[in-house]
């Protein structure tokens, strides 16, 4: 099987380095973005198959980045799931009816995380 | 110029005004017809053949003392807006037609103080009417080259056709309608168009005698200035000149008020209040314009034409001198206008005041009641019809008789006197409550007596008793009772002396005789409503008492009677639907005799009306003190109602002061939910951290170096949170005002010093360098922990933003009186613009919601306000600063 690639989008350095440690575990390949801009130039040379997004960053928001991933064409397969701290239901709806394939929410268990975006990741193929 | 040339001209002019009025009458509401310009002309009805002829007579003989006339008007304007607004609103609130209509009606609606102002009017009127009439047949002999005029008999006299003619206009124009009270449009247009014609040619010949006969005013004043009296003629002429001078001005202050026809124009037929101020500007330009070139053309008299010439007539005589007929005769209808303009007005207002106030109140009452409608209305008009006509023939007779004494400046004058006797009780009436209608009478009485002494006797025996020594050397041989220089003093003109003593004697006698005379009960009630017009005003029929019992029905036939059924039917219809009173309701009340008696007035004048209401019922005397109670209660009645009114004022203002703090309240709340939604998500941040930290630490594979960075990150995350907590907990602490401070005197420098030292370990790791050279003690009272806090706060957000190596941060300690300032300046990237009336907002977040903070808990400068504020302080950003970020908080010294 083919390693997959994922782009993990926050700007809290140390959240990122804990999911970093703990995808590499599972044989993903990591980058890592700061903000929506950063991420868009990553996304665009690595093509990612997911793309791990918080909502609150500075310059460029999540909600924002992910308008710019759907729109482009090179990106159509890529996943774009939320992480963030925002739990309401009402921001839960609106991540998703915004495109996202999943929204998950801060603080979070790495374990579960890791199962569903394996999940989705998996659905995905078959 | 052939007689018949100018009797043809005339005859045009007239045709010409009755087709006019025509016009004016079929359109009473048009523009044309209904304006402040049409009031305002038609105020220029006072400038007269008088002003036209007279004023240049006198300016020839005796200078600049005739502009005393027109100066009165002049300062009287103010006023007289202020005056005539009262007027005004009280007449159309009492269906007043005339000026001895108000007069009466003020007291008490007496019917021989109606009779007593009308006899004083027609004293006044007529004799100026005749010396109007006398202009007309003089000016008509110097322009007809027939030496057509001739007194031999009347009925070869063209002046009498004339008279006729003006007397046949008013009586079909002025009786349109039997409600006298009713505009009379026609009429007004005429004297309006009259007023522009007579203005227009009197500049005209002006103009003419200045600039065409003579090279400018400069060539006129030099050539006048040769002249032997010339001194005289352009200087006021010391102190006893200035009294007649002033008298003068007071005669025509009076005159613009309470001649009849100024009454008339300026009150009856005025028919919207906002004229009054357009006229109160328009009005004295006119009298301006009118007096410019008199002066000129007297002057041009004096030099070119001989002096046994009738000086009043230079203005005519000049041009036929140069044999320019065309401009004579213009120069003739410009004068035949004012007067024609002064004779329909007065007669129109002297005949309503002769009809209402004396000949159906003292004559034709029983007639009218026992008439049908129509009968009476016919009858009322022709009452009117013979009044106008019986006055002009008088005017006619006297000028045949008396004509050849008098100059026309002189009857002006001596017309205003005996008009002026009607000011006591007519300017002290609308201020002063108590003035009653014997005072009134006596006064106006005792007034005329005097006048009669000073002024006429010395005429009449002149021409009737000249073998009567009295004039000459007083009454009973004592100078001091010398008819025209009453108790020595003979520098007055014989006017100045008649007005002096006349008006003093009527004021005192006036004020003396009311002060001690009470007044009936309708005197007392119609003094109120006058003198407080304001608060009857809305009022309308609430403010007339009357007690008694009258039946509907009775009311009813007798309004028939001069209203017909529809017209009666319709108005008692309005009066029930207005107070909401039963169609069946058999006893008539207060109001109803108000409102009866206002519907009769305007037809038969307030005293007939009265006396006819009266005969229908049966009024019980009232106590004068019960009048004064009721009129209390109802003075009261409206108190309560204003109070009434404030108070819901009040509440309606409570409910949208209630409005605006629920929405306070509202917003109080979503703020709140914003903070906690934010401090929610503020605090899960390092939660996350830690709790994800400690799950990949599970992973015993882990190489230690990165362990040990994982447990450092979660310590750091868990002092982040602490930090958090604690900053929240503060905030809480300073909002709801539960944080004791611990207030001491402090030296402000120590304690910036202080704060320096506590971040000199950043300062320095970044090599950013924090001045601060204030050497001197500023004390104040304060918290030195909190300030200390605040300090600390803002070098640390200031070490921040700028940059290492390059970054400079400066601290100013200012000293004033009463307070202590404190700058903290840096060459950092500054704060944005649109962020600057912001950032003392807990958890602010600069622009996008979405966007962090790049460091700290965003708690930091709301703190800080929190703080100085618990000070008494003040913390700004300046917004001027650009060259950094500068912030600025003051604290009072105690």
């Amino acid at each position: 099987m083919k390693q997959k690639k994922i782009l993990i989008v926050d700007d809290e350095p140390n959240i990122v380095m804990s999911l970093e440690y703990a995808f590499k575990k599972k044989d993903f390949e990591v980058f890592i973005a700061r903000d929506g801009t950063e991420a868009l130039e990553i996304a665009e040379k690595e093509r990612p198959d997911l793309v791990l997004l918080d909502i609150m960053m500075p310059e460029m928001d999540g909600y924002e980045t992910l308008k710019q991933v759907r729109g482009n064409k090179e990106l159509m397969h890529t996943k774009v799931v939320f992480l963030s701290a925002k739990s309401k239901e009402k921001d839960i709806e609106k991540g998703l009816k915004m495109g996202a394939d999943s929204y998950l929410t801060k603080p979070f268990s790495i374990k579960k995380i890791i199962s569903d975006i394996e999940g989705l990741l998996a659905r995905d193929q078959d | 110029m052939s007689n018949y040339v100018v009797g043809l001209v005339i005859v045009l002019y007239l045709a010409m005004l009755f087709v006019l009025a025509y016009f004016a009458e079929k359109n009473p509401r048009g523009k044309w017809t209904s304006n402040p310009y049409v009031y305002t002309l038609s105020l220029a009805v006072y400038c007269t053949a008088w002003t036209y002829y007279g004023s240049i007579g006198i300016a020839s003989r005796s200078g600049i003392s005739f502009l005393a006339i027109y100066l009165g008007p002049v300062i009287a304007l103010p006023l007289w807006i202020v005056v005539m607004r009262k007027v005004i609103r009280i007449s159309k609130q009492h269906k007043i037609s005339s000026i001895a209509d108000f007069i009466s009606m003020r007291y008490g609606n007496n019917r021989f103080l109606g009779a007593l102002v009308t006899i004083i009017s027609l004293f006044a009127i007529i004799p100026y009417i005749a010396l109007q009439l006398k202009a007309v047949s003089e000016t008509f002999s110097l322009i007809s080259t027939d030496g057509g005029y001739a007194s031999s008999g009347f009925f070869d006299d063209s002046t009498f056709y004339i008279a006729l003619l003006i007397a046949v206009f008013v009586a079909f124009y002025g009786t349109l309608s039997t409600d006298t009270s009713q505009h009379k449009k026609g009429i007004i247009a005429t004297v309006a168009l009259e007023s522009i014609l007579k203005l227009c040619f009197f500049l005209a010949i002006g103009i003419y005698v200045t600039f065409y006969l003579f090279d400018g005013t400069t060539d006129l004043y030099n050539r006048a200035s040769l002249q032997d009296n010339f001194g005289e003629l352009t200087s006021f002429g010391g102190l006893e000149n200035g009294f007649n001078w002033l008298f003068t001005i007071c005669l025509s202050f009076f005159a613009i008020f309470l001649l009849p026809r100024q009454f008339h124009v300026a009150v009856v037929e005025n028919d919207n209040e906002r004229h009054l101020r357009k006229a109160i500007w328009l009005f004295p330009l006119y009298l301006l314009l009118f007096n410019i070139f008199v002066i000129f053309i007297a002057w041009a008299g004096n030099i070119s034409l001989p002096e046994a010439v009738n000086h009043d007539y230079y203005s005519l005589l000049l041009p036929l001198q140069e044999n320019n007929y065309g401009l004579a005769l213009l120069v003739f209808i410009g004068g035949f206008t004012s007067v024609i303009s002064m004779i329909v007005v007065s007669t129109l207002a002297l005949s309503t005041m002769v009809s209402n106030n004396i000949v159906i109140p003292y004559g034709f009452i029983k007639t009218l009641v026992e008439g049908n409608p129509e009968e009476n209305t016919k009858r009322i008009k022709n009452i009117r019809r013979v009044v106008i006509f019986l006055l002009i023939s008088t005017a006619y007779f006297f000028y045949i008789r008396f004509s050849a004494q008098l100059s026309l400046y002189s009857i002006g004058l001596i017309s205003f006197v005996v008009i002026a006797q009607l000011a006591p009780s007519f300017f002290l009436g609308l201020t002063w409550r108590r003035g009653t209608a014997k005072g009134a009478e006596i006064g106006m009485l005792l007034g005329l007596a005097v006048v009669f002494y000073t002024l006429f006797l010395p005429i009449i025996s002149e021409e009737v008793m000249p073998d009567i020594k009295f004039v000459e050397e007083g009454l009973f041989g004592h100078a001091w009772l010398q008819p025209a220089h009453l108790f020595g003093l003979d520098y007055l003109t014989p006017e100045s002396n008649a007005f002096l003593w006349s008006l003093s004697i009527n004021t005192l006698f006036f004020v003396g005789f009311s002060l001690r005379t009470k007044g009936n009960y309708r005197e007392r009630n119609y003094a109120e409503m006058f003198v407080n017009h304001e608060n009857y005003g809305n009022l309308q029929e609430g403010g007339f008492i009357w007690k008694g019992e009258a039946y509907v029905a009775d009311i009813k036939r007798l309004l028939n009677r001069f209203l017909g059924e529809e017209r009666t039917d319709r108005a008692l219809r309005v009066f029930n639907k207005k107070y909401n009173i039963s169609e069946t309701e058999e006893k008539a009340d207060a109001r109803l005799i108000n409102f009866s008696e206002k519907l009769l007035t305007g037809s038969i004048g307030s005293t007939s009306a009265k006396i006819l209401l009266a005969s229908v019922s049966k009024e019980t005397p009232i106590s004068l003190v019960e009048v004064l109670n009721i009129l209390e209660e109802s003075k009261e009645t409206k108190a309560s109602n204003k109070l009434l009114r404030e108070k819901s004022e009040e509440l309606s203002k409570m409910a949208q002061q209630l409005k605006a703090a629920n929405e306070e309240l509202r917003i109080q709340d979503k703020l709140k939910d914003e903070f906690l939604d934010t401090v929610a998500h503020e605090l899960k941040t390092p939660i996350t951290s830690i709790k994800a930290a400690s799950e990949v630490l599970e992973d015993d594979e882990m190489p230690p170096e990165l362990r040990n960075q994982f447990l450092e990150n979660i310590n750091r995350d868990s002092d982040r949170l602490d930090t958090l907590i604690h900053n929240i907990l503060d905030l809480e602490k300073l909002s709801s005002n539960r944080s004791e401070l611990d207030m001491n005197q402090y030296d402000m420098s120590t304690t910036i010093n202080k704060a320096i030292k506590g971040v000199e370990r950043i300062a320095s790791k970044k090599q950013v360098k924090i001045k601060f050279s204030n050497k001197e003690k500023v004390l104040a009272i304060y918290d030195e922990d909190r300030i200390l806090q605040v300090l600390t706060n803002l070098l640390s957000n200031s070490l921040k933003f700028t940059e290492p190596q390059k970054g400079r941060i400066k601290i100013f300690l200012e000293d004033f009186k009463k307070e202590v300032k404190v700058i903290i300046e840096d060459n950092g990237r500054g704060i944005p613009e649109e962020d600057k009336d912001y950032i003392f907002e807990k958890f602010y977040q600069s622009k996008n919601q979405n966007i962090k903070k790049p460091q700290g808990s965003g708690l930091g400068l709301a703190i800080c306000k929190k703080i100085v504020e618990s000070h008494k302080g003040t913390i700004a950003v300046d917004k001027d600063f650009n060259k950094g970020g500068r912030m600025i908080f003051s604290i009072p010294k105690k």
